[in-house]
């Protein structure tokens, strides 16, 4: 294999160079005390640390530079810990390299192939004793046996099932409905066209009935973003430009992508960002994607003004928010 | 006899008679092991684990897996009154009302990510050295799934407390379960009990992060260092040690003193990092709600570099009959770990088969030595480099006042051609140290003493190396190309010509090599 043998031969384990602890014993007396300082200062270290825990009020706090501010009870327990342990930990390494015996010494190895006659004594033992049970013999049994054990490990699987409901339409369908008001979040205010200036974000949610909780899986669906921008700023097709009231665009919160909130918005630009993945999506062109990893835009929520000029749903949203799925029919 | 003398002697006969162990303990308490700093990155990994059991312990006591909502009303002002999880809750009464709690907190999660680090170190250390050759492959494969596992582990720990980073993490993790093909949103619902987030999550992560994970962790770790005790540890080339037997130092005392005073270390200086750098500060992000995220979320940075190929995955989707396929998510998130985690696993066989060597190996090779896998290692490290760097590309961006989109398109590009870049860089770098050393036996060190000859020319004089010097830099294998004829023994046309091809190709190109010196070149050396 190799293309030539070594050029030298093996020199064999160097002569011991003994340490100044072995020579002069009282190097050897000086390494023993270090030793013994470090126990000690371990020793110490733990009773700063029971006094710590005890003595030291929990609520003190005190600013260090370079550290922020700290709790004071917490960081003296944390320096006592770490000096009870590391001085135990240096002591004993000291103790070992100064003055415990430091030749090395040479073991041997094996090689861990059996013997040619063990081997085959073993495969012998597996044929005999593997054809006392006859299974080569015995199809039936083999065959009934392989069939019940791949079908056993079903059970425990099956019953996963009632981990969870099945999907149905839930990834489909968010609480907007016609007629929905959008109400500030927080503050659960409904909100008017009149009270959003140009340039204005707003993060709103679905109105609640009375008496209704807001829970926070129709949180992760539900959040819209109202922008306001110039009318002439959009550049949309006339449908989704029916979807906008005077400026005002909104869009599901709930990145196309992975699902996280899409909370960065550039004025000037009219971009929204997506801080998990950093997908861009330009508001001017109903969200489409233009950096990024997102493959859809977010999608659209159409708005229009009630009655007392509030802020409203005209519909729900017509496709699914949040992250793709399988079921997801994006045609 | 003094009671010093005779009770050793009576636990060890109690002990002996009980279980004939004497034998076997006689034999191991004197275990030869080889000594060498990068032999510690392992120790560190498993005194992580001991310090993650025995904090996380701790932590239990306290923590309430539970997301059902309650009102803060602890010492924290800033966030009394808040609407929140069981779990925010108790992880934030941990920190601020649990005398010492804070600390322990910290201590485990600096813990989690030096077992990490350790781990991949330690997996570094292994590779580059070929230690995970024949007959170690269980060990190396025992160590990539630790390796797995410990990534799953470290990102539900940090899930756990459930304020708005970590929940946004397990927001992206339902959408990567989501997007399996056909199952996913079964398999969502499965998981989460219901649509995202539902109140299943925690209590179930936490089963499985506290018994289940560790519990499999035990039973790998004391498979690893079964497996290593028993074959005994590698050792680096050097004078006396060969194939065939081990040089270092006996377990008692050395070992016992140096390994049980490295335990202490590590936890001393684990315990000070506790104590000293803030770590995951849960408070500062508030609870979790999907309707808010802040700016700059950011994974431990064993995650990071999943997040970083998220980040730069193209935005791809198929849509077809009513069906959607996230390409964007899928390839980033479970087929790029995929294709890099089994040839990983794989990796001794498949370097043993390029080779043909299927003999045994303890003694380690000098990464310089093997060039070819040296530049794989290289390369497969700057593949994870430039995704890591992408995982934080935002932070770069508000750090640097660069671009994102300049540093996206930087990672996009790079993660194709840097670590090709890198591994013909550093084959070139193992051959230019491949032919210092054979200077360096030739014509010894420079001593930097010029000295004047009588007809006044200037000479460096060089000194030779020692005999143990010499064996050090010549002792190594230098393999030949594997000869691999188009035809088997019985001249059949062999099958999968361009399989063959590619094995030929890869082993001739592992013999290319500086020649070492021969011994004729050494003697004629000494002699200048």
């Amino acid at each position: 294999m190799s293309k030539e043998l070594n050029p030298i031969e093996n020199p064999g384990l160097p002569a011991h160079t003994p340490r100044q602890t072995d020579l002069d014993p009282k190097a050897e007396k000086r390494a023993e005390r270090q030793v013994a300082s470090l126990f000690m200062l371990s020793a110490l270290s733990t009773v700063g640390f029971i006094y710590s825990y005890v003595w030291v009020k929990s609520d003190s706090y005190t600013f260090i530079p370079l550290l922020g501010d700290m709790n004071v009870q917490q960081l003296l327990l944390g320096l006592f810990m770490a000096g009870g342990f590391l001085f135990i930990g240096i002591g004993a390494i000291a103790w070992a390299r100064q003055l415990m015996p430091d030749s090395e010494v040479i073991a041997h190895r094996h090689e861990f192939r059996s013997s040619d006659e063990d081997r085959k004594e073993f495969v012998e033992t597996v044929k005999t004793q593997g054809a006392a049970a006859g299974i080569g013999r015995r199809p039936l049994i083999k065959r009934t046996l392989g069939a019940a054990l791949g079908l056993v490990g079903l059970g425990p699987i099956v019953l996963l099932r009632d981990l969870g409901p099945l999907p149905g339409k839930q990834l489909e369908t968010t609480s907007w409905k016609a007629g929905t008001r959008l109400v500030t979040d927080p503050g659960d205010r409904p909100i008017k066209a009149s009270e959003l200036e140009v340039g204005a974000v707003v993060q709103t949610m679905p109105e609640l009935a009375p008496g209704e909780e807001r829970t926070l899986n129709n949180t992760a669906k539900d959040p819209v973003l109202l922008i306001r921008l110039l009318p002439e700023d959009f550049n949309l097709d006339s449908e989704r430009l029916s979807w906008t009231h005077e400026g005002i665009i909104a869009f599901s919160k709930i990145c196309s992508h992975m699902g996280c909130a899409v909370a960065l918005y550039e004025q000037q630009t009219h971009h929204l960002l997506c801080p998990c993945h950093q997908s861009t999506f330009d508001v001017t062109r109903a969200a489409k994607v233009i950096f990024g990893p997102a493959a859809r835009p977010l999608p659209q929520l159409a708005i229009t003004v009630d009655s007392e000029g509030y802020l409203v749903a005209k519909q729900p949203f017509t496709e699914p928010v949040g992250p793709s799925f399988w079921e997801r029919n994006s045609q | 006899m003094s009671a010093k003398e005779t009770v050793p002697a009576a636990v060890a006969n109690f002990v002996d008679e009980r279980t004939g162990a004497a034998k076997w303990l006689k034999k191991n308490l004197t275990k030869v092991f080889p000594d060498h700093w990068s032999f510690l990155l392992g120790e560190i990994v498993l005194y992580s684990f001991i310090i993650l059991l025995a904090t996380g312990t701790f932590l239990t006591f306290w923590f309430d897996p539970s997301s059902k909502e309650v009102i803060y009303n602890g010492a924290y002002e800033p966030l009394k009154g808040l609407k929140m999880s069981a779990a925010y809750e108790s992880a934030l009464h941990i920190s601020f009302d649990v005398r010492g709690g804070l600390l322990m907190r910290q201590i485990h999660h600096w813990a989690a990510i030096i077992f990490m680090a350790g781990m991949i170190l330690h997996m570094l250390r292994v590779f580059f050295t070929g230690a995970f050759r024949k007959p170690r492959e269980f060990n190396w494969v025992i160590g990539i799934g630790l390796l797995t596992l410990g990534i799953i582990e470290g990102f539900l720990g940090y899930s756990l407390p459930d304020d708005l980073l970590s929940g946004t993490g397990i927001r992206i993790t339902e959408a990567i379960i989501q997007a399996f093909p056909v199952v996913g949103s079964y398999l969502a619902f499965f998981v989460f009990g219901g649509p995202f987030p539902g109140e299943s999550f925690i209590p179930r992560i936490y089963t499985v992060h506290v018994l289940l994970l560790p519990g499999i962790f035990l039973a790998l770790i004391t498979a690893h260092l079964m497996l290593v005790w028993y074959q005994k540890h590698t050792q680096y080339p050097g004078p006396g040690r060969t194939e065939k037997n081990v040089v270092g130092y006996p377990l008692m005392p050395i070992y016992m003193a140096k390994a049980g005073g490295f335990f202490f270390v590590v936890f001393g200086v684990i315990a000070l990092l506790g104590a000293i750098a803030s770590i995951n500060p849960i408070w500062m992000y508030g609870p979790y709600t999907p309707g808010q995220i802040s700016a700059g979320s950011q994974p431990d940075f064993y995650m990071g570099w999943i997040d970083g190929l998220v980040r730069m995955a193209p935005p791809l989707e198929t849509h077809f009959l009513g069906h959607t396929i996230s390409w964007n998510i899928l390839i980033p998130g479970l087929i790029v770990p995929g294709l890099i985690f089994t040839p990983m696993a794989l990796y001794p066989w498949i370097e043993s088969w390029i080779t043909g060597d299927k003999r045994e190996h303890h003694l380690l090779d000098r990464p310089r030595n093997v060039p070819n896998r040296t530049a794989i290692g290289a390369a497969v490290m700057m593949f994870f480099f430039v995704a890591l760097l992408n995982g934080g590309n935002d932070l770069i961006a508000t750090h640097f006042n660069s671009s994102i989109n300049h540093i996206m398109w930087f990672a996009r590009i790079g993660i194709f051609v840097l670590p090709v870049i890198t591994f013909f860089v550093t084959k070139r770098i193992c051959l230019s140290l491949q032919r210092a050393d054979r200077e360096l036996v030739l014509h010894g060190r420079e001593t930097g003493r010029l000295v004047r000859l009588p007809h006044g020319e200037f000479v460096e004089v060089h000194e030779p190396l020692s005999k143990e010097e010499l064996w050090k830099l010549t002792s190594h294998e230098q393999p030949g190309a594997l000869a691999l004829p188009e035809t088997d023994i019985n001249g059949v046309a062999r099958r999968n010509r361009l399989v063959s091809k590619l094995r030929a190709n890869w082993s001739a190109s592992n013999a290319v090599q500086i020649q070492k010196p021969t011994a004729l070149e050494i003697e004629d050396s000494s002699h200048h």
